[in-house]
């Protein structure tokens, strides 16, 4: 870990002034990741800017009925916040499926977007990494690539984005907001996060100095029908293999409106509406699903390691339709053996 | 030997609770002498080749670095293997950190980085420039099995696996065969403290280093030899251990790097070894494996084959003992073993939880599985009908073995009897639901020990021998065994640890430190009682005149004529008319070592047997262990509370392996990739359900005077076969390469 320089940001305008003016800079939040990428030496930040004095943490009602998450609410209250219990089960169920209880206390909201690959080699500074020095090679390639993606990969990197949260916010239809040196803007959560390239080393569609400011939930929450489905080698504290964020509207049997997303297959939460629009209109059936399932992965690339998850992906995908559909079972096959997530 | 029972055998809280869960225990890395520098380990990117260049001068121009220690500037302090060979060094040549520009594997240590700070030290050395030039380097198992040797009898408690009868013939007097490889990678023990060593400098080369170890003596041992102290130079205190399972077996390199720092630069100093570091030593090594059983029609065993290639280094041969077992574990006459080593370029394994066993037993007990299918037996009955009551490898009666009631009464609590055979034929609602079973075998080792005990004219017991504690219940277990032999309260009791000032004492390893301390704990009690005796004899009490020590008993705090209960002296008394402050009194060790000398008229060994439950969704593959049942035939259980705790453990490590745990190696780096506690998986609590711990009792007078076996490792023993086997009987799906994820079952 390198020396570095630390402020206290006072407000979003002098955080953003902050950054600008220091190169090498970087926001910290929580710090449940950054804090490891520089202890790794795989982040070597200059000088810290800590935005837990923004407030920002508040989570609202907005006024055409949906739910601002401030930026910089913690996981945990968000989890549990009864607005998003009641109103987006679905965002609960993922925020629970990930990390462990200590971490989401200190993680925030923005944060979760932020945070980096867990891909081994962008964290071993003994190996190549195109994430972490552009232009040095793809090591999960022909590597140990059992945790990588399946989808929307390149051949510079086919590391995966980790978020469970992101799955649902993805799922959902959040809109990012964001301050910057050219002031305020809204990002819609598919553009959010970016898929490889040639550029693995940019995760996201921020520009220089932006700060994330808060998530905007629409009103529609598709708290009736919902699941989200992880898949992982141990029963918590492990990345997702494969995750389903599966929500829909039924009119009895029919499909009226359906979300499909995906964690852990690739570079950023992989929602697909072309699969939710193969399900408006159809039976919630499993020949449904499984037909959904196959489009969904159709143009899948497995590498190896990782090539069981393009099946493993299906069944996922069946089951939490499935799921979603009927309401019966605990939503996360994790945690069917007793409810505590 | 007949006991009282107010305190062995009862469940006791740990004496050493209190100071874990309040912080007063300290481990290596938590001693802050004034004064101290810090050492940080620069490692190795590379597997193999060598340092080229390393440019230390910007470091070294930071203010408050204070030396870069190298191959270039470390001194040889010694020049011939056997310096550097530690008491359970394998055959061969140790490794010598910063001893030359050689690099024999990743992450071997090329440099420590000395500083005022350890942030400091940290940073200097991920900026320290060194420039290597790399050969190709091998690290792949499968591709030495051909070049796989036998290796020779180096390492201590290594006995080459002996093969009996014509294991040709066997397989064709059987009806039914079987036949299957089996694998797994290498695993890292991953203890939550990591391996650290504070070095005080006490001035003239006097150190008193606090490490990270499960041996002080062996600690002391290799510095004193590398170093050229004595041992008043050299006092090893290690008072706490957090987490071994093997691990601290032989001294690491992270602590001849503080002795030498100190020594060189003549300060206190501390390295601390990082997680990813902790992944740079031994580990359990990969195994590759060969199974053939053949049984006749009333299914008893024809014939047993047990063939393993494990890696080692290309610089030592670690041996355990993996095949061994499938010569004793089942009664068969045509039994044909073989081990093998193949040398890579990676680190010297090491003893891991039920070292040798725990990889063996996976392969037997899978095997045998298999073969209680295609014999047509229950996988239980089937095991009973080959079960050995005479240890046929040694040729020798067991002191005791209540193996066959830990199947029955293992069984009965799971319920084993309800299990339908037909692979996929239980369910629970839409879960797939399986049985399996296994179970396995581990030495029962008592090893010479000399405890000191002392009692204070306050009648205060201090008992002391420099064993470890590492997390086992050693502090507590040996305070029990002192407080019922000198009959007093287990208030009155303190038993002191993990130091070379104490009484030698061995290794904290093998399952033998219950044995081999408690019964050197109940010796030296009696040589005090004598002590005591022999001093109220000189005060003017005439009950006791005359008296031998066979008449006297210790119950209440006094001392007691056998014959009549009445005649009493309270113990504090005599220590105080002794007008000495305490009357102390220690084993005779040679004693024991003469007795570890004669040839053993006794097979002497620890049993289980565990019975798994596993529930499997049928479309997804996740696999839940739901119950385990591990019942264990270990002697005399002196604490069934920290007893338990301990098989607990092991059933967890077992489900570990069976599920998730391995070190991921990317041959193309010759390194482990999964180097973080957040990707080398170990089972969390979410994963463990119920785990019912049964001690069948088994009385052994032959073992040891307290009957004593140990149960560290023969808890672990069966369990990952038997997960393995639960999955079969859930999916029909045979998986014979350990961990069994979700992968492998799609």
């Amino acid at each position: 870990m390198n020396s570095f320089t630390f402020t206290q940001a006072a407000a979003v305008d002098a955080a953003v002034r902050e950054k600008a003016s220091h190169d090498g800079a970087a926001y910290i939040g929580g710090g449940t990741n950054l804090v490891d990428l520089m202890k790794e030496n795989v982040a070597r930040p200059t000088h810290l800017i800590g935005l837990k004095k923004l407030g920002l943490d508040t989570i609202e009602n907005t006024p055409d009925g949906g739910l601002r998450l401030g930026a910089l609410a913690t996981n945990a209250d968000t989890a549990y916040h009864p607005e998003v219990i009641s109103r987006y089960p679905l965002l609960n169920q993922a925020i629970l499926a990930g990390a462990s209880p200590q971490l989401r206390n200190m993680a925030t909201d923005a944060g979760n977007l932020m945070q980096r690959t867990r891909c081994y080699y962008f964290y071993d500074l003994a190996t190549p990494c195109n994430k972490r020095e552009p232009g040095t090679g793809c090591s999960a390639i022909g590597g140990y690539n059992r945790v990588c993606g399946i989808l929307g990969t390149s051949d510079s990197c086919i590391a995966t984005h980790p978020s469970d949260m992101c799955v649902a916010l993805a799922a959902l239809d959040t809109i990012v907001r964001v301050s910057g040196p050219n002031g305020e803007r809204t990002i819609k959560f598919e553009d959010f996060h970016r898929l490889p390239g040639n550029h693995p080393e940019r995760d996201n569609t921020l520009e220089p100095g932006e700060l994330i400011t808060g998530l905007d939930l629409p009103k529609k929450g598709f708290s009736e029908n919902f699941s989200y489905l992880k898949l992982r080698d141990r029963s918590s504290y492990a990345f997702a293999l494969v995750s389903v964020a599966a929500a829909l509207e039924l009119d009895g049997n029919t499909i009226k409106d359906a979300r499909l997303a995906l964690g852990g297959v690739a570079h950023k939460p992989w929602r697909d509406q072309a699969a939710e629009a193969m399900l408006v209109g159809q039976p919630a059936t499993a020949d449904t699903f499984r037909r959904v399932a196959a489009k969904v992965l159709e143009n899948a690339k497995g590498y190896g390691e990782n090539t069981f998850k393009i099946e493993l992906a299906k069944r996922a995908i069946v089951r939490a339709l499935k799921q979603a559909t009927e309401m019966k079972e605990a939503v996360d096959t994790n945690a069917f053996l007793n409810s505590n997530p | 030997m007949t006991l009282q029972t107010d305190y062995i055998g009862k469940p006791t809280n740990r004496v050493d609770g209190p100071a874990k869960v309040t912080g007063g225990a300290k481990y290596a890395a938590e001693y802050n002498v004034p004064n101290m520098l810090y050492g940080y380990v620069v490692s190795s990117p590379i597997a193999k080749g060598k340092i080229t260049k390393i440019d230390a001068a910007p470091v070294l121009a930071l203010a408050g670095v204070q030396q870069v220690f190298s191959h270039e500037n470390v001194p040889h302090y010694a020049f011939f293997d056997r310096s550097y060979q530690d008491e359970i060094a394998p055959g061969g040549s140790p490794f010598r950190p910063l001893y030359d520009a050689e690099i024999k594997f990743s992450l071997q240590p090329v440099a420590l980085v000395v500083a005022d700070t350890f942030e400091l030290a940290r940073y200097a050395a991920s900026v320290l420039y060194i420039e290597y030039e790399e050969v190709a380097h091998e690290t792949k198992l499968s591709q030495h099995i051909d070049d796989a040797y036998e290796p020779g009898t180096g390492k201590t408690g290594y006995q080459p696996p002996k093969s009996r009868g014509n294991f040709g013939k066997g397989w064709k007097e059987g009806v039914a065969h079987v036949e299957a490889q089996f694998s797994h990678h290498a695993q890292h023990h991953n203890p939550m403290e990591n391996f650290a060593t504070t070095v005080e400098w006490l001035g003239d080369k006097y150190l008193n280093i606090y490490d990270k170890t499960q041996g002080a003596f062996n600690s002391q041992l290799l510095v004193t030899k590398i170093f050229g102290l004595s041992k008043e130079q050299a006092r090893v205190v290690s008072k706490y251990t957090g987490g071994g399972f093997g691990s601290g077996l032989r001294p690491q390199y992270q602590l001849l790097l503080a002795v030498m720092a100190s020594l060189e630069l003549e300060r206190s100093v501390r390295v601390s070894l990082t997680r990813e570091q902790m992944f740079s030593f031994g580990h359990r090594p990969e195994t590759m494996q060969h199974v053939a059983l053949a049984a006749a029609a009333d299914g008893s065993l024809t014939g047993i084959n047990h063939f393993a290639v494990a890696e080692t280094s290309q610089f030592e041969d670690f041996t355990e003992n993996v095949v061994g077992w499938s010569g004793m574990l089942y009664d068969c006459k045509n039994v044909a073993l073989g081990y093998r080593l193949a040398k890579l370029d990676v680190y010297t394994p090491l003893d891991m939880r039920a070292p040798g066993a725990a990889s063996g037993s996976i392969a037997l007990e899978i095997a045998m599985d298999e073969m209680a299918y295609a014999a047509g037996l229950d996988p239980l009955e089937f095991r009973i009908r080959n079960y050995s009551d005479r240890d046929q490898a040694q040729d020798l009666p067991y002191s005791s073995k209540a193996l066959r009631k830990c199947y029955h009464e293992g069984a009965a609590k799971f319920g084993w009897e309800k299990r339908t055979a037909e692979p996929g034929s239980m369910r629970d609602g839409n879960l797939l639901v399986g049985w399996g079973m296994g179970g396995g075998v581990w030495d029962a080792t008592t090893k010479p020990a000399t405890v000191r005990a002392s009692l204070d004219a306050d009648g205060h017991l201090t008992v002391s021998s420099g064993t470890n504690e590492i997390g086992t219940g050693t502090y507590t277990i040996m305070t029990q065994i002192a407080a019922e032999s000198m009959g007093l309260p287990i208030e009155a009791v303190t038993f002191v640890l993990g130091d070379t000032e104490l009484p030698e004492s061995p290794l904290q390893g093998g399952s033998w430190t219950a044995a081999s301390v408690g019964n050197s704990v109940v010796e030296a009690c009696a040589a005090l009682g004598e002590k005591l005796l022999k001093q109220a004899q000189k005060m003017d009490s005439l009950a006791f005149k005359d008296v031998k020590i066979e008449d006297v008993q210790f119950a209440n705090g006094q001392m007691r004529l056998r014959s009549d209960s009445t005649k009493a002296m309270v113990l504090r008394d005599v220590v105080q008319a002794s007008g000495e402050g305490k009357i102390e009194a220690q084993n005779a060790k040679e004693k024991s070592k003469l007795a570890a000398l004669k040839p053993p008229k006794y097979s002497m060994h620890a049993h289980n047997a565990v019975f798994v439950e596993v529930k499997v969704d049928p479309d997804l593959m996740t696999v839940h262990v739901t119950r385990v049942v591990n019942a264990v035939a270990a002697g005399r259980i002196l604490n069934p509370k920290t007893a338990r705790s301990q098989v607990l453990g092991s059933v967890v490590w077992g489900l570990g392996m069976a599920l998730m745990e391995e070190s991921v190696m990317d041959h193309r780096f010759g390194r482990y990739m999964n180097h973080s506690l957040a990707e080398y998986h170990v089972p969390v609590n979410a994963d463990i359900h119920d785990i019912d711990v049964i001690f069948v009792n088994e009385e052994d007078d032959k073992v040891n005077p307290l009957g004593i076996k140990g149960i560290g490792e023969v808890g672990m023993l069966g369990v990952a076969g038997a997960v393995a086997n639960a999955i079969y009987h859930a999916t029909g799906k045979r998986v014979r390469d350990m961990p069994i994820t979700v992968d492998k079952l799609l």
